[in-house]
């Protein structure tokens, strides 16, 4: 392989003894990675990652339990796992097919779900822009609550060089390490749901309530934000007779709708 | 084959999700009011999943009692992240909180 500035070179690399190059389109700068340097930010990225793991094995397992009793099959529940990689979503897709719910309304459920990703790789942009088309699916791929928490936090107290040198090997090593606990995870999950048939009782399902109230609770800073998740939390039950669980998107987008509205109407007063 | 249908939806409306803007990386920038919106995206949907899960245990009827596990461990969650400001923190008392009423109630 050529040593030529190539930014498709870098998802494609062999693990060579040689050095490793990483090009950078902005600068045009020909920056050589050694392995070592690869591997030491793959292990930090990995490393910075657990804490947000701690919170995301007990979720997996419960997926993994959950699944066969909702109604998906254990290669279902593995295949969701492999391939939609989204903890929040596939939850709530257990409960709406426990609820009877057909596929179209579950994938727009997914979507509304998923939607606050759309913001994380808002914020990650200025920093895929010298990367390859490969680096780039692979970094949407991986964009959880918790690879973005991690490498957002990094890259705050990192310098420039960094984020254009190593962001996305220690990226690789917090999404590898999510994604293979993840399935790991779910497939314990499925094991111990065949083991334990009353484990959905256990209540580990509270793991996911408390993952999410960590992660609310840091946006409460503005009356907006406030009134947002008040009418959000309001909603909710309001609407938890509709069918469907379409009470969630609902919910959120009338809290959504809200929070704008609020958020505008104080600005323009300021104004 | 249903169940195989669903799974490539809602793996194609994810990854869309976070791939759009990072294909376009620099090509495409938000209006505005969008980005502000989004930012209300992730409280707002966490809320709505959370408030229900925490105050209708069992699914149908909302439990605002001290008999509620979950409400009385989602309390302590809420304290605890105020004060600490750490995830983790959050999530591992909040889970023993939640152990300790389930097993006291």
């Amino acid at each position: 392989m050529s040593n030529a500035p190539n930014p498709d070179n870098c998802a494609t690399l062999s693990m060579g003894t040689q050095p490793i190059n990483t090009d950078d389109m902005t600068t045009g700068e020909n920056q050589k990675l050694s392995r070592k340097e690869i591997v030491r930010e793959i292990f930090a990225g990995s490393r910075a990652t657990i804490p947000m793991i701690v919170g995301a094995i007990p979720f997996g397992i419960i997926f993994g339990t959950l699944a066969e009793q909702s109604g998906l099959s254990p290669l279902g529940a593995i295949a969701m796992s492999v391939f939609v990689f989204a903890g929040s979503s596939q939850f709530i897709a257990l409960g709406l097919l426990a609820a009877g719910t057909g596929p179209l309304i579950i994938i727009a459920t997914t979507f509304i779900v998923n939607l606050r990703h759309l913001l994380y790789s808002a914020a990650l942009v200025d920093d895929v822009k010298h990367l390859s088309g490969p680096w780039r699916t692979l970094i949407a791929f991986g964009l959880t609550d918790e690879s973005f928490a991690t490498i957002a936090d990094k890259i705050r107290k990192s310098d420039d060089l960094w984020r254009k040198k190593y962001a996305q090997w220690f990226y690789l090593g917090s999404f590898s390490t999510m994604y293979g606990n993840w399935i790991l995870c779910t497939v314990i999950g499925i094991t111990l749901g065949e083991l334990f048939p009353d484990i959905g009782n256990w209540g580990l399902d509270f793991a996911m309530s408390a993952t999410f109230i960590g992660m609310v609770l840091p946006y409460l800073t503005t009356r907006p934000m406030l009134a947002c998740v008040l009418v959000a939390g309001a909603m909710s039950l309001g609407t938890a007779d509709m069918p469907h669980k379409l009470g969630l998107m609902v919910s959120a987008l009338s809290a959504l709708s809200v929070g704008l509205s609020y958020h505008l109407i104080s600005r323009n007063k300021k104004q | 084959m249903n169940e195989a249908l669903m799974i490539a939806g809602m793996a194609i409306v994810t990854f869309g999700i976070r791939y759009v803007l990072l294909a376009s990386a620099g090509h495409f920038t938000f209006p505005g009011w969008a980005k502000i919106a989004l930012d209300f995206v992730p409280p707002a949907v966490l809320t709505a999943i959370i408030v229900p899960a925490v105050l209708m245990p069992g699914g149908n009827d909302i439990e605002f009692n001290l008999q509620n596990a979950s409400l009385l461990a989602a309390c302590v969650a809420v304290v605890v992240g105020l004060i600490r400001k750490d995830l983790l923190t959050t999530i591992v008392i909040g889970m023993i909180a939640f152990g300790l009423f389930k097993w006291l109630l």
